[in-house]
């Protein structure tokens, strides 16, 4: 593999102008929900993290109607070329993101896009209903790999019950709804295909993949939650795979990601059909990830595809 | 050493770059058990006593075949050798920290850093007390040289425990007087170094207690200075992937909920402790 680049040197942002869904950005790269948390960056980093904002966008964690502590520790397992995380999905509730995150968050220098997740229709609903008129807020994103408490199904691996969420949530909003597909599914692209007959504006793709690890002293379960999801380098071929099926069976724009290290990882992303590409646990390796990401990109269509200039075997 | 470095939370956080950089080892020290690389570091601007760094080797970390170590690791800073440089203390426990203390002089590796809030140095008058188990004791000898430099008059020897005698070579980092205690009896005391704690703190209950060590030793500390309403700052350590608040990975239960280590941390008062003891800390 290519030694990965400095973030050092990238002065201005990468200019690669895209139209997602109405919404002009600088560049195709966005942050994956959940991985990057940029008010906690910027204690970390002070303005100099807005001035080298590393993503075109900005999609914020997952925000749930109650506020919720997250899984008990320890969280994360590390695996070759990637990570398992049992996170749960801490978040301060619609009411604390209202009155904490979103006037922070507003003042990002890129779109705000809110990604949601309830344990059945109506929450989902009070979710897009609350930020559905927010003019600091350009788009939603459904986090559907979560169960239905109703059904006991997982809304996003099943075609009817996206449909039905989809349906439900629809008429609250003119902002574009993305609904983010879970890999954990029979057929992703059935739920699709599902998605964008409800009225999705956008898909994104995809989420962590489940697994687990046990603790080599004991035997027993390593992380808090029993099992969590994988990410990183080790699920980029999957996600290749679930962007090109999907990107067949619908006509809407897709936010590809999984595994993404590199301009080279999410130009493959794009010529599968992407309109974005995330970054994910790449950013924990380097909080500037996403920008280096862009600037490779950027240098790539520069230099004209040139499909010989990787080894086609490299990883 | 720039003197225009910003610093946060009461003077106890230092920003950091918001990118990673490449660095370079200047030098390699073998202490006993444990490896002290000296890095340049030009861009950084100089850590609070407690703060840690993210280091990853920029050959053959996470790629290739995409072999672990895939993400960076965390460590304390622990010393300030001259302006632009650090040094950190490494001990070979797993896959990341082998990779580490293979480095030589002249070899690069990825630095993000300084993260996360060091230790408070207003002890409102008490005299501080530095107490450290293995390789825990690195953020103590940064913090001993501030409280050096800044004239605290006689200072009390930092306490340190270790397992065996190689392991104590490691107390050499410290630079303004130590004393040792091995599990095995075969430098110091023989004993545990709360055992010292409880000695000093029986001599002058006035002191300021700044502990890093192992989740265990940690909690002995945190129950005897609790015990006896001795503040205590104690710096832990848990399992981290990013170190700047991003992942969410590396809580810690406090009486407040879980706090994210690297950005509320890591040096905790032992009041908003029920235990030290950190699921999945010390792997
Ligand atoms: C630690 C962690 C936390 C995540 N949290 C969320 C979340 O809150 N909501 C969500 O929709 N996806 C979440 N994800 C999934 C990512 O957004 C992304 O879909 C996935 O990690 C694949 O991309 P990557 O391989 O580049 O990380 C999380 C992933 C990780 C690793
Ligand atoms: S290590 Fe990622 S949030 Fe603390």
């Amino acid at each position: 593999m290519p030694a990965i680049g400095t973030g050092a040197g990238i002065d201005a942002t990468p200019s690669l102008p895209t139209t997602f869904c109405g919404i002009e950005l600088a560049h195709p790269i966005v942050n994956g929900s959940g991985t990057f948390d940029a008010i906690a960056a910027r204690r970390a980093f002070g303005d100099a993290l807005v001035e080298q904002f590393p993503f075109s966008a900005f999609v914020s964690k997952t925000v749930t109607v109650a506020p919720r502590e997250g899984n008990p520790p320890p969280r994360l397992w590390e695996l070759p070329g990637g990570l398992i995380n049992s996170i749960g999905l801490p978040n301060k509730g619609l009411d604390g993101y209202l009155t904490h995150d979103l006037p922070e968050l507003a003042r990002l220098p890129v779109p705000l896009i809110v990604n949601v997740m309830g344990f059945t229709r109506e929450e989902v609903a009070r979710l897009v209903d609350a930020f559905a008129e927010r003019e600091e807020v350009s788009a939603l994103e459904l986090n559907v790999s979560c169960p239905n408490v109703e059904t006991g199904l997982i809304m996003g691996a099943d075609p009817g019950e996206t449909a039905k969420l989809v349906e439900r949530v629809r008429p609250l909003t003119a902002k574009p709804i993305i609904v983010k597909l879970t890999p954990n599914a029979t057929d992703p692209g059935a739920v699709a295909e599902a998605a964008e007959a409800a009225g999705a504006d956008a898909l994104s793709l995809i989420n962590t993949i489940r697994g687990m690890a046990l603790d080599p002293r004991t035997r027993e379960p390593w992380l808090g939650a029993g099992t969590g999801g994988v990410s990183g380098a080790t699920v980029r071929a999957i996600a290749l795979a679930q962007v090109q099926e999907v990107a067949r069976r619908v006509s809407l724009p897709l936010v590809a990601m999984g595994g993404v290290q590199r301009g080279r990882d999410a130009d493959d992303l794009l010529r599968a059909g992407a309109t974005l590409v995330a970054v994910g646990t790449e950013s924990f390796r380097d909080p500037l990830a996403g920008r280096r990401v862009a600037a490779e990109l950027a240098e790539l269509r520069r230099e004209g595809s040139n499909p010989g200039a990787d080894a086609p075997a490299s990883t | 050493m720039s003197a225009t470095a910003t610093t946060t939370d009461d003077g106890r956080r230092t920003l950091s770059p918001p990118g990673r950089r490449r660095a370079t080892v200047i030098e390699r020290r073998v202490h006993g058990s444990y490896v002290v690389l000296r890095v340049a570091d030009p861009e950084g601007q100089p850590a609070r006593p407690g703060q840690f760094a993210m280091l990853a080797a920029a050959e053959r970390w996470g790629g290739g075949d995409g072999e672990r170590p895939f993400l960076p690791r965390a460590f304390s800073v622990a010393r300030i050798p001259a302006p632009g440089e650090a040094e950190f203390l490494l001990e070979d426990v797993g896959p990341g920290t082998e990779r580490l203390c293979e480095l030589e002089a002249g070899d690069a590796l990825w630095l993000l850093g300084p993260l996360g809030i060091g230790f408070g140095l207003e002890a409102g008058g008490r005299r501080p007390l530095l107490a450290g188990g293995g390789v825990g004791i690195a953020p103590l000898a940064i913090l001993q040289d501030e409280l050096a430099a800044s004239g605290a008059a006689d200072l009390a020897p930092a306490l340190l425990g270790f397992r065996d005698a190689p392991h104590a070579e490691g107390a050499a980092l410290l630079r303004h007087g130590a004393r040792v205690a091995t599990d095995d009896g075969s430098v110091g005391h023989h004993g545990r170094v709360t055992e010292l704690l409880v000695e000093e703190l029986d001599r002058d209950e006035r002191a300021q207690v700044y502990a890093c060590g192992p989740p265990a030793m940690l909690e002995a500390v945190r129950a005897l200075c609790a015990e006896r309403d001795v503040p205590v700052q104690l710096a832990l350590e848990s399992g981290m992937a990013c170190g700047y608040g991003a992942c969410f990975g590396c809580v810690v239960p406090t009486k407040s909920g879980y706090v994210r280590l690297c950005v509320d941390g890591p040096v905790l008062d032992g009041e908003q402790l029920e235990t030290a003891l950190v699921p999945g800390a010390g792997h």
